[in-house]
């Protein structure tokens, strides 16, 4: 199990728990904690309805992949640790962070 | 005022299905979709990308499944309206309806059909104070038509493909464009990001580089946009029009004012026939909710010709419904 910490839009915080060796990434898992998390395109880096930013973490969790600053450039806003949570695959990297949601389409 | 057997809001893979679905029980449909074009999520999102889980094809385009979906429908001359949202439903004495989209087109229609997916595409709003306050005066999120902007001071912000592509052809038309990105560099195409800084270096066009929008001001129209710059100054510049370019995002809009039973941003449907809480209104695809729902083209395909058995009876009333194969009887086009 992985743990990390979820920040809402509110800035109410939670404990969250992850299974590491199920293929899930953490937009899953956020909505499997019934975060309001729209995942227009299901997980392809596409939508950007999935942006969160790593406010606590490894440095590489900060880092967004090429298809997720394609996205993250057309959004209104973003940030320098901006990720789309559905390119995180639950992990030891995740272990300990703290994420906060920053999609404003929820 | 547009007459109808059925109106189907949205036009997706599974409201063009239910086209097929509805013209073998001989009824018409009129489609209304917020986005310019068919195909929903599909060719709004993602046009290129396969999809794996459509019975008989192993693997199948996006865009060409709606082709191909278009193609199906095609027998049964359905109608569209594209690029309007539908904002308001007025149910009539004998029970139909009126529908009224944003543009005031008007469509009458013995049922609804709401296959809407996850809400209709609006664009995403930059966080600016008083923005709504200019929209329509002087803000605006799409180019509608670019004749509005003939000599006209217009400001572009984003850095997609969109903002880089309106940039390069208002240059053309505008007095003067300025495109402020809050980046250094484009990732939109190549081709369009060196176009850009060519009529920049050209001195046709004004390009503002890290710069983030901060304020619109104007009396009662927009004339003021002020941008920040990575040095924490103010940049101002007099504009008669703010373009902001930051994509598209489903918002489910109107349809929340429907008298709809919803639940997380879905409505609630009788498994039966998919029909909702409300007399002639029925919900497909993912825009519904029930135990067990799966959010899935398919099953989108399987609730459209469950539904229109049902719907039959609002527009032949007088008429029984016999089942039939189209392996047998084929499929006559109206």
């Amino acid at each position: 199990m992985v743990n990390f910490t979820v920040e809402d839009q509110e800035g109410n915080r939670q404990d969250c728990e992850a299974p590491d060796d199920m293929g899930f990434n953490l937009m899953e898992i956020l909505k499997a904690y019934e975060y309001p998390i729209l995942a227009t395109c299901g997980g392809m880096a596409l939508c950007g309805t999935c942006h969160i930013e790593i406010l606590e973490g490894k440095d590489e969790l900060g880092v967004a992949t090429d298809p997720e600053l394609d996205q993250l450039e057309n959004l209104p806003e973003y940030f320098p640790t901006s990720r789309l949570a559905c390119q995180i695959r639950i992990g030891d990297v995740l272990d300990g962070s703290v994420i906060k949601l920053r999609g404003e389409d929820q | 005022m547009i007459h109808t057997d059925l109106c189907i809001i949205g036009a997706g893979p599974v409201g063009l299905f239910a086209v097929f679905e509805a013209g073998l029980l001989k009824m018409r449909c009129h489609l209304i979709d917020a986005l310019p074009q068919v195909g929903g999520q599909l060719s709004e999102i993602y046009p290129q990308k396969p999809i794996y889980d459509i019975p008989g094809y192993p693997e199948v385009n996006a865009q060409d499944l709606v082709d191909n979906l278009m193609e199906q429908a095609k027998p049964f001359s359905p109608t569209f309206t594209l690029g309007e949202r539908v904002d308001h439903l007025d149910k009539q004495e004998d029970g139909s309806f009126i529908v009224t989209t944003s543009d005031k087109t008007k469509v009458h229609a013995q049922v609804i059909i709401i296959a809407g997916g996850l809400g209709c595409f609006e664009p995403r709003k930059p966080v600016v104070e008083n923005l709504e306050l200019f929209e329509g005066k002087g803000i605006t999120y799409m180019v509608k038509n670019p004749e509005t902007f003939r000599d006209k001071n217009v400001i572009l912000a984003g850095g997609g493909d969109s903002a880089l592509d309106w940039t390069i052809f208002l240059s053309k038309v505008a007095k003067r464009v300025t495109l402020v990105h809050r980046n250094e560099t484009f990732r939109g195409a190549p081709d369009s990001a060196s176009k850009v800084f060519d009529l920049a270096n050209q001195g046709k066009i004004d390009l503002i580089l890290s710069a983030n929008l901060k304020e619109v001001s104007g009396n009662g129209v927009l004339d003021t946009v002020t941008f920040i710059d990575k040095s924490k100054a103010e940049i101002k510049i007099e504009a008669d029009y703010l373009i902001p370019l930051f994509g598209l995002s489903p918002k489910l809009g109107p349809i929340a004012d429907w008298g709809l039973s919803i639940d997380k941003n879905a409505i609630e449907v009788d498994t039966r026939d998919y029909s909702t809480g409300v007399d002639r209104i029925y919900a497909i695809g993912d825009i519904n909710t029930y135990p067990g729902k799966l959010k899935l083209i398919l099953c989108g395909f399987h609730e459209a010709a469950i539904m229109m058995h049902s719907a039959f009876k609002y527009v032949y009333p007088d008429q029984k419904l016999s089942f039939k194969y189209t392996t047998v009887n084929g499929v006559n086009s109206f």
